[in-house]
C-alpha cells in the first residue's frame, strides 16, 4: 500500500503538470543567471559555487513543496488516504520519499553539469553531487513539515520557505562546506555532519509531518 | 498548573501580581543602569564596554523567551491547557523583539571591538535563525483563519526550532567564532570583575522582569480580546 501510494505521486509529478521538470528548469536557470549577475570571471564563479549551487538546489527543491499535500487537502484525497489502515506518519514518509524521488535526486544528476559549467574540478564535482544526494532528502523532509503545517493556507507557499528555511541553515553550511573544502584540497568532516542531519531529519520528520497532517484534518 | 486553567483565576491572580512585577521591574532595571554609568570604563574597550549591559541580557532574554515558548507549546500540545497556546502566542512577539534588540545592540557593539557591524560567525548566525524563526511562528499564527488549528500548528512549529537553542548556546565551544566565550557560568567561576558583574546581573535580572511582566499584560489582553470576540458572536447570532 505504501508502494501504491509512492507510485501515485510519482507519476503525478513526473507529469506534464507536476513539479520534476520545474524544479530542475528552476536549478539550471538560477545556475545561468548567476554568472551573469556576477560577472563571468571563471575563478570568481569557482570561489562562490559551492554556496550558489546547493542554496540553487535548496530553493528549486523548495519550489513544489507547498503543494504536497495541499493538492490532495483540497480534493479531499487527503481524507480518503487518511481513511487507510497506514499510519499518517508513514503517508507522510511516503510523500517525502516520492518528492526526493522527483526532485531532489534529479537535481543531484544535473549537478555535475552545473558544476562543470562553473569551473569545479573533478573532485569538487564529486563531492557537489555526493553532498547534494546525502542533503536532498533532510530538505525534502523538513520541507514535508512545513508544508503539512501550512496545507490549509491559501497561499501557503509564501510563508513556506519563511518556515522551513532557517531549518535548512545546517544542510547548506555543511553541504556548500564540504563542497569548498574539496575545492581547496582539504579534508573535512563536513559531509558525516551532513549525513548525520540528513538521517536525522528524514528519520523524525514523518512523525512531526503526520501530527501536522493530523491536526490539520481533524479541523 | 491546571489551577489558573480557567481565565477568570489567572485574570484575577495576574492583576493581582501585575504591580508587584512592575515596581519590581522599574527597581531592577533603574538600579542596573545606575551602576552601569557608575562603572568605570574598560582598559581595553572603554567607555563601549557598557553596551554590554544592554546587549548580553537582551540576548538572554530573547533565548529565554523561546525557551518559555516551546515549554508552553508543548503544554499546549500535549496537555491541552487552554491558556498555553495564549500564553504561546503572546509570547512570540515579545522574543522577535528581545532577538532584535540583541542583534542591534550586538552589532553596534561589534564595529568598536571587532571593527565590523556584522560577522557570520556561528553565535551570530544562530542568533539571526533564531529571528527567523520568532518571525516564522508569528506568521504561522497570522496564516491560518482558525484559532485553535493556528495554535497546533504553531505548537509543532516551535518545538522543531527549539533545536536552535542549544546551538545558540554552546555555538561558541563548537565552532572557532570571533564571538565571546562563556564568562560567567563556567567552572572556574565568572571572568567578569565585580564592577562590571553586577550591573550586568541586575540588567539580566531587570530585562527578565520586564518579559514576564510584558507577557502578562500581552497574555491579559489576548484574554480579553477572545471575551471581546466571542461576545460579539453572542450578539451577532
Amino acid at each position: 500500500m505504501i508502494g501504491a501510494l509512492l507510485f501515485r505521486d510519482i507519476r503525478l509529478a513526473t507529469r506534464a503538470g507536476g513539479s520534476a521538470a520545474l524544479a530542475l528548469a528552476f536549478f539550471a536557470a538560477v545556475a545561468t543567471l548567476v554568472p551573469l549577475g556576477v560577472g563571468v570571471d571563471l575563478r570568481l564563479l569557482l570561489r562562490v559555487a559551492a554556496g550558489v549551487l546547493w542554496v540553487a538546489a535548496v530553493l528549486a527543491a523548495l519550489l513544489s513543496l507547498d503543494r504536497l499535500f495541499q493538492s490532495d487537502f483540497e480534493d479531499g484525497s487527503l481524507d480518503v488516504i487518511a481513511l487507510s489502515p497506514l499510519p499518517l506518519e508513514t503517508i507522510a514518509a511516503a510523500k517525502i520519499a516520492a518528492h526526493w524521488l522527483t526532485t531532489g535526486l534529479p537535481l543531484t544528476f544535473l549537478s555535475p553539469v552545473l558544476g562543470i559549467m562553473f569551473g569545479l574540478p573533478p573532485a569538487a564535482i564529486g563531492v557537489l553531487t555526493l553532498s547534494l544526494a546525502i542533503g536532498t532528502p533532510a530538505v525534502s523532509a523538513l520541507g514535508a513539515i512545513g508544508a503539512a503545517l501550512t496545507m490549509s493556507i491559501r497561499r501557503g507557499g509564501l510563508i513556506l520557505p519563511l518556515l522551513v528555511l532557517p531549518l535548512l541553515a545546517p544542510a547548506v553550511i555543511f553541504g556548500a562546506g564540504a563542497v569548498q573544502a574539496a575545492i581547496d584540497g582539504l579534508s573535512s568532516g563536513a559531509l558525516l555532519f551532513l549525513a548525520a542531519f540528513a538521517v536525522a531529519t528524514t528519520l523524525l520528520s514523518p512523525f512531526a509531518a503526520g501530527a501536522a497532517v493530523r491536526l490539520n484534518l481533524a479541523g | 498548573m491546571f489551577a489558573f486553567a480557567n481565565p477568570k483565576r489567572f485574570m484575577d491572580a495576574s492583576s493581582a501580581l501585575l504591580p508587584w512585577l512592575v515596581a519590581a521591574t522599574a527597581l531592577t532595571l533603574g538600579a542596573g543602569v545606575v551602576l552601569g554609568f557608575l562603572a568605570p570604563p574598560d582598559y581595553q574597550q572603554g567607555d563601549t564596554v557598557k553596551i554590554m549591559f544592554l546587549h548580553v541580557p537582551a540576548a538572554w532574554t530573547a533565548m529565554m523567551a523561546y525557551g518559555l515558548l516551546a515549554a508552553t507549546s508543548l503544554v499546549s500540545l500535549v496537555w491541552r491547557h487552554p491558556l498555553s497556546d495564549v500564553a504561546a502566542k503572546a509570547a512570540a512577539p515579545l522574543g522577535a523583539v528581545f532577538t532584535l534588540l540583541g542583534l542591534i545592540t550586538g552589532s553596534l557593539w561589534g564595529r568598536p571591538m571587532w571593527g565590523a557591524y556584522w560577522v557570520w560567525d556561528a553565535r551570530l548566525t544562530s542568533f539571526l535563525l533564531l529571528l527567523f524563526l520568532y518571525l516564522g511562528y508569528i506568521a504561522l499564527w497570522n496564516a491560518i483563519e482558525d484559532e485553535a488549528r493556528a495554535a497546533r500548528a504553531a505548537a509543532i512549529l516551535a518545538l522543531l526550532g527549539a533545536v536552535n537553542l542549544p546551538v545558540i548556546e554552546f555555538s561558541v565551544d563548537w565552532w572557532n567564532t570571533l564571538h565571546q566565550g562563556e564568562s560567567i557560568f563556567r567552572a572556574g567561576g565568572p571572568r567578569i570583575s565585580g564592577v562590571f558583574l553586577w550591573p550586568l546581573a541586575l540588567s539580566g535580572v531587570g530585562y527578565t522582569l520586564l518579559f514576564f511582566t510584558l507577557w502578562t499584560v500581552r497574555i491579559r489582553t489576548e484574554i480579553l480580546e477572545r471575551r471581546a470576540r466571542s461576545l460579539l458572536l453572542g450578539v451577532v447570532s
